[in-house]
């Protein structure tokens, strides 16, 4: 029980430092452009650049929201170390779901879905992975259509995270202090009768239109 | 140091005076003219007030606290200028480690070699060693596309919001003959009047403002607003002289000087605005923009006040 408390605490105490430090570094500012910060249950799907992509949107929910969120993280990431885990599983509360479909044991979309049967929010990264390209966005790939398809109560919220690529690029140890900012955008949910396809295009371009004017692509376009 | 911290204090209470008026003003005009608060120029003002109170009290404590609080505060003010420059500026990957540095290491370097009192180390530091170092740690990286802007912007982002932002607590190890421990005045002295001119400018360019000096830079900053507001703080500056090493007409100079300084400080700053497309700095002070917003006019006064209080006044 003594044990147990002190993990808990121990997991808040982490959690608030690491929002500490994200907050001292990038000065993070949440733009809630169509969508308001209510205890609404959730899924929140967000461009993927950075590993502290959602500790950056996590550092931006008020309190109660956070305490009900849960980043869906790749298991095979986080389970790879005993801090990681720790930050992962204890800090975090994330999905952990693994994303190397021969060793996998567990139906992602299924933890996916028990996730959201109890109530919490997600937040997910429909790339799939991380975007190294020069392109403001990978091809979403079909989670975030499954999921509105298996639980269409449940609205999906656009969030644009601007500028965390430059602040620790892949490989580098030390960040550099810049402005971010997380924009939060108005819900979309699946449609009765849309197919995948139109559904994850209208899911990129709701993305899409969250972005600064100089990252989106042409306007043609984000307008088609 | 008993003197000093009357003097002080007696200024604090003028601040807050002068605040508690600005916020009854801001609250009347908002009751009797849109009380629903959808007029654009009185949220402006009253979001600038409150920020206004907000800093105050900042400086009062770091001011309190002695030169330990005055020099962290300036390093962390430093650190969200730089963080707000940056931001703007054309970076790519190959430039990672060099503005790391700048930040982690030039910047932390620079308030200690303050604290240190080393003169001859904190005024070379970053016009020689890291505008040498900066570009040998980029090139490095073997890219050479647009090396010369990159480098440019990284080398005046550090300029604008380091060297001359510490400027300012440098001001409190000056030593002046018959003004041992009241140095901290020195700096009230200058945020005040160059704070006062941007306010009265402000003001007197809302009030009466036609013709502007920059119409492409910044329709707001009027013929009208520099000079009443330039003049207007000028005479404060010169009620104030009784806090300063000055004579009255010293003060009244000293005034005018960084007052001009800082308008054009403005001017300089609003140019790069306009270059980069943007209308704040960034975003940390409700109803000011970011921090640079409201430094812009202290970062280019600091030097000039510094070197002249230092030639004229001085023994260091």
């Amino acid at each position: 029980m003594g044990q147990l408390l002190f993990k808990l605490f121990f997991a808040w105490l982490t959690g608030n430092a690491i929002t500490t430090f994200a907050r001292f570094i990038t000065a993070v500012r949440a733009i809630w452009d169509g969508v308001e910060p209510v205890p609404m249950q959730r899924v929140y799907f967000a461009n993927h650049t950075s590993n502290g992509d959602f500790i950056l949107i996590w550092t931006v929910l008020p309190p109660n929201l956070r305490a009900q969120t849960r980043p869906v993280a790749g298991a095979d990431y986080w389970l790879t170390s005993p801090l990681r885990t720790f930050i992962g599983r204890d800090v975090f509360n994330a999905v952990l779901i693994d994303r190397n479909s021969e060793t996998r044991t567990d139906d992602p979309m299924q933890l996916i879905l028990d996730g959201i049967d109890t109530g919490a929010s997600l937040i997910i990264f429909p790339e799939g992975t991380r975007n190294m390209t020069d392109a403001p966005l990978l091809p979403f790939k079909s989670g975030i259509f499954n999921i509105s398809k298996a639980r269409p109560e449940v609205d999906l919220v656009p969030v644009w995270i601007d500028n965390l690529n430059d602040v620790m690029p892949k490989g580098k140890l030390v960040p550099i202090p810049l402005l971010c900012t997380v924009t939060f955008g108005a819900p979309i949910r699946a449609e009765a009768g849309e197919s995948r396809e139109d559904f994850l295009k209208r899911a990129e371009v709701a993305l899409l239109n969250l972005a600064p004017k100089d990252k989106q692509p042409d306007d043609a376009e984000v307008a088609a | 140091m008993n003197g000093m911290h009357a003097d002080f204090l007696t200024l604090l209470a003028g601040i807050i005076g002068l605040l508690i008026v600005a916020s009854g003003v801001g609250y009347v005009l908002k009751q009797r003219i849109a009380p629903d608060g959808n007029n654009a120029t009185i949220e402006n003002l009253n979001a600038r007030i409150l920020a206004w109170w907000g800093m105050t009290a900042f400086l009062a404590v770091a001011f309190l606290a002695g030169r330990g609080g005055v020099i962290l505060l300036f390093a962390f003010v430093s650190f969200a200028a730089l963080r707000e420059f940056v931001t703007l500026t054309d970076r790519r990957r190959a430039d990672h480690w060099a503005i790391a540095a700048a930040f982690f290491v030039i910047l932390p370097a620079q308030y200690a070699l303050i604290w240190w009192e080393w003169y001859g180390m904190w005024s070379a530091l970053i016009p020689v060693y890291a505008f040498l170092i900066l570009p040998i740690i980029a090139v490095l990286q073997s890219d050479t596309e647009d090396f010369l802007m990159r480098i440019s912007q990284m080398q005046w982002s550090l300029m604008i919001c380091v060297f001359c932002a510490s400027h300012v607590p440098a001001l409190l190890f000056l030593d002046i003959p018959g003004f041992e421990g009241r140095n901290v005045l020195l700096i009230v002295f200058l945020i005040v009047v160059v704070q006062l001119s941007d306010v009265l400018q402000y003001t007197w360019g809302k009030l009466l403002g036609r013709h502007p000096v920059a119409p492409k830079l910044s329709p707001s900053k009027t013929w009208e607003g520099l000079i009443g507001g330039v003049a207007s703080a000028t005479l404060i500056g010169t009620a104030l002289w009784w806090i300063t090493p000055f004579t009255p007409l010293q003060a009244a100079l000293m005034s005018l000087i960084i007052t001009l300084a800082g308008f054009f400080g403005g001017l300089v700053m609003s140019a790069i605005k306009r270059d980069r497309g943007v209308k704040d700095w960034g975003h940390m002070i409700a109803g000011h923009g970011g921090f640079i917003d409201r430094l812009d006019s202290v970062v280019f006064s600091a030097p000039i006040f510094f070197h002249l209080t230092r030639y004229f006044w001085s023994m260091t």
